[in-house]
């Protein structure tokens, strides 16, 4: 019986890394990030893309939100969202630190959410 | 900046301080289902907003501004006047023609790209429109980048130039499939309507290594109009002085949510004979030609996935020209009168399937595929010339990133297979060439002042052998509104020389070919020609009281490892053929300064020099029939565009041509030689459309207005059979002042 549950238990925790193993290389999400015009798009990108792992970044003004192409095994979509953060521009999880918003180029500094 | 800057601000204050001073409302389309992202602005200001995914916006209310304008691709525009802020619901209906008054008002015609990594121009379809006519060899004139030659009076073909190199040396793309090569190289762009033209994009500079390894000088591709983004009907009828009439009738329409096909036909002719410098000779061909296009386009609603195009199309030409009394129903060997016939037909398939991955819009595969069948038959007075040339040519394509979006590549191989039956005066030079390379290419941009292009090839040719081409372009923006650009390549190509030089057929210089093979791996007993062209470019936007402007500098040169010598120096009689032994080169500079004093008045100008050089039997001279300066001027301008389209629409361009060397010609009796140097002229051509609707249109012009005429264009006239006959030393325009009428109507 012992036998048995270990012999499950192994083979769950198999199973489980196996899931763990398959992430998605192309997993797609959009997010909402704050920005103003083509600098914040510029800035907001280029954040995004220098995390190692994000393949593809679009960033739409009018929607307020990025499309993102990344590898989950080289990067998780928090990382993303603390470098666009870093920059200055609020995402839906993270706030940038007034600070970082108090840097942004005067065309850029957009309505912050309360 | 400053501006976008108190704008941002405005905008920022509005929405926040005065959110009851709106203009708000719901943009719908059919049965009430909202449109998103529909563009709503006021008129002439640059205060918008877009409309979110229940179609509903907000602008802010402003006094001065009252008319709201509300657009969508493929919706019809709405333009509304509006007095007090408050909600107002907009319905859109479809449109299947594209809106273009309200879509060029916002753009020029002739577009400079800041961002773009290679030095490209496109000229759209609204400046097509201003050349006085017909075909895509006339459709430069308007182009400073572009020089246009004059006709001969033979073939009435008008070769183009780029950085002071002809035709040859420019890779042309239908659509970016290679064109116009080989047979239908010298008068290819003369066999497409200018109004199948959706826009013209031009490189200059080393080309991209994806399009092949032939480009030299630069490359142009054109684009035929979308069958999904046509009116239904299009009507084009054109008349000039001359006797010169063409006909154009295009239908294009939506079969389903993924098919769109397109049916156009073009017909010219011109049956009245011209002689109006009365040397005997026609000034221009008489001809006919029927020219027929059919495209079909799959995957037209725009998701992704798999999308393709397919068209073919079909021409036959048939011109006369030489003595005015020549008769052609007589025998040859007994007609008193010198004359030319050429017919040429053509026909062409083409196939281009691209697939989109899912999920990543950045990977693709594209193939690309287009067989041609070339004829062309004629004589001009004793001597035959045919040729008929059969290609098949494929591309596939991957493009793709490495890591991120910032790191792109395309990569992928070519197959290219060309017969050449080729008869001059009897004489077989028939032969095949086939050829396969791979490709690779990588761009690289940080996504703001900073682009470059690296590109390689790896060709096999049973001609020209295995060799590679390398391609680089580099862009750097220091400032918002300064572009400076870089480019290097490489170039190889086999010269067609009795294709290429068909203009000297209409004399009677004999063609010499080198008797003993110069080279292993050439034809005509020559080499390749190989050259490197090196290209730096600047580009300052700015603003002169209000006003905006730029100031626009390129600097290139080519230099030619391995050149084919034309050479017309060395006897008035002949036209010799040989390997380059010294130096070729060509420099070449343009200045560009455009402005726009109001938002309706553009006007462009443009200064070039070239410095175009070759080793031949009388030493480093600068090239024949080329001006070493040039100056060129543009005024364009509209009226305001009433609600229902109507406008005025005024054009004028003033080209002025330095001096150009001419051949020598002390060999020939006195009453047969020309100056050594042609001299300084220049030509005004002018066009006046009015816009009755944007459905239907009406266009006047004329060309070389002020009437300049070369004087004794052709050479030894009264004895065209005699040795010193020529009719291909021609620098300027034979025929003179030229008028014509035309008009433009699209039924949806």
């Amino acid at each position: 019986m012992k036998n048995i549950i270990v012999t499950l238990m192994v083979f769950m925790v198999g199973i489980s890394l196996h899931a763990q193993e398959k992430k998605n290389k192309n997993a797609k999400y959009d997010i909402e990030v704050n920005g103003n015009c083509e600098m914040c798009k510029k800035r907001i990108e280029k954040a995004a893309l220098s995390v190692k792992g994000v393949k593809s970044a679009v960033w739409h003004a009018d929607h307020q939100d990025m499309h993102l192409v990344l590898d989950e095994n080289k990067c998780t979509l928090q990382q993303v969202h603390e470098a666009v953060a870093k920059v200055g521009h609020d995402t839906g999880k993270i706030k940038a630190t007034d600070e970082a918003y108090n840097d942004l180029h005067s065309c850029c500094k957009f309505e912050r959410k309360q | 900046m400053k501006k976008q800057f108190i704008i941002s601000l405005f905008l920022l204050f509005a929405t926040v301080l005065f959110s009851q001073e709106n203009v708000t409302g719901k943009i719908t389309f059919d049965n009430n289902q909202p449109l998103k992202t529909a563009n709503i602005y006021w008129q002439n200001t640059q205060i918008g907003a877009v409309s979110d995914d229940q179609g509903n916006f907000t602008i802010p209310f402003a006094a001065e501004n009252s008319v709201l304008v509300i657009s969508y691709v493929g919706f019809k525009t709405i333009t509304q006047t509006i007095e007090k802020p408050g909600n107002f619901n907009f319905k859109m209906e479809f449109d299947t023609s594209l809106d273009e008054v309200t879509l060029t008002k916002l753009r020029s015609s002739l577009q400079r790209n800041l961002r773009s990594t290679a030095n490209v121009q496109t000229m759209t379809a609204k400046e097509l429109t201003k050349a006085a006519c017909c075909n895509l060899s006339e459709s430069f004139e308007t182009n400073p980048s572009i020089d246009v030659n004059f006709s001969d009076a033979v073939s009435g073909t008008r070769q183009i130039r780029m950085l002071g190199l002809t035709n040859p040396y420019i890779t042309m793309t239908e659509e970016n499939i290679l064109a116009l090569r080989g047979g239908s190289q010298y008068s290819g762009l003369s066999y497409i309507p200018g109004p199948w033209a959706h826009s013209i994009q031009i490189t200059k500079g080393a080309g991209s290594v994806i399009n092949g390894y032939e480009s030299i000088s630069g490359q142009i591709n054109y684009e035929f109009l979308k069958p999904d983004e046509e009116p239904t009907l299009f009507i084009n009828v054109f008349g000039a002085m001359g006797g010169r009439y063409e006909l154009n009738t295009h239908y294009h329409t939506i079969l389903n949510e993924h098919w769109a096909t397109g049916v156009l036909v073009h017909g010219n002719f011109r049956n009245e004979k011209n002689d109006m410098n009365k040397d005997g000779f026609l000034d221009n061909p008489l001809m006919r030609q029927i020219n027929v296009m059919n495209q079909w386009k799959y995957g037209i609603c725009g998701k992704k996935g798999i999308s393709a195009e397919f068209k073919w199309r079909f021409f036959i030409d048939e011109k006369q020209s030489g003595q005015v009394e020549f008769d052609p129903s007589i025998p040859r060997p007994s007609n008193p009168f010198w004359g030319s016939e050429i017919n040429t037909r053509q026909f062409l398939a083409s196939a281009k399937v691209g697939y989109v991955f899912p999920d990543m819009d950045y990977q693709s595969i594209g193939f690309q595929n287009q067989f041609t069948d070339y004829r062309q038959d004629g004589y001009y007075g004793n001597r035959d010339y045919f040729v008929r040339h059969q290609s098949w040519y494929s591309n596939l394509l991957f493009a793709s990133i490495i890591s991120n979006t910032l790191h792109k590549f395309t990569t992928g191989a070519s197959f290219q297979w060309d017969r050449f039956e080729e008869l001059y005066q009897f004489n077989d030079f028939s032969r095949t060439d086939i050829g396969a390379g791979a490709f690779f290419e990588y761009s690289y941009s940080n996504n703001d002042d900073l682009s470059y292009t690296l590109g390689g090839r790896a060709d096999y040719n049973n001609r020209l052998g295995a060799f590679l081409t390398p391609r680089a372009h580099i862009r750097f923006q220091p400032a918002e509104q300064t572009t400076l650009r870089a480019s290097i390549g490489r170039g190889k190509r086999l010269a067609n020389v009795f294709m290429e030089n068909q203009n000297l057929f209409a004399s009677n210089r004999t063609f010499v070919l080198p008797t003993l093979p110069q080279g292993d791996n050439g034809f005509y007993n020559l080499d390749p020609e190989i050259a490197w062209n090196y290209g730096l470019s600047f580009l300052q936007k700015f603003k002169i009281i209000g006003k905006d402007a730029e100031i626009g500098l390129d600097v290139y040169r080519t230099d030619f490892q391995n050149q084919v010598v034309v050479d017309l120096d060395a006897s008035a009689q002949q036209v010799n053929f040989y390997n380059l032994n010294g130096k070729s080169f060509a420099n070449s500079l343009q200045l560009d300064f455009n402005i726009t004093p109001t938002t309706h008045l553009e006007w462009r100008n443009s200064y070039k020099f070239y410095d175009v050089r070759t080793t031949n039997s009388i030493g480093l001279e600068q090239r024949v029939l080329q001006p070493r300066h040039r100056f060129f001027t543009n005024l364009a301008y509209e009226t305001r565009t009433k609600d229902n389209g109507k406008q005025w629409k005024f054009d004028a361009t003033y080209n002025w041509l330095g001096k150009q060397r001419m051949p020598v010609s002390t060999g020939n009796p006195l009453d047969s030689q020309w100056n050594t140097m042609a001299p300084a002229f220049f030509t005004l051509n002018a066009q006046v459309t009015k816009v009755f609707s944007s459905n239907f249109e009406i266009y006047v012009g004329g060309e070389n207005m002020n009437n300049y005429r070369q004087p004794n264009a052709i050479i030894a006239a009264t004895d065209p059979f005699g040795d010193f006959f020529d009719s291909s030393m021609i620098y300027g325009p034979v025929f003179g002042a030229m008028y014509y009428a035309g008009l433009r109507w699209r039924i949806n």
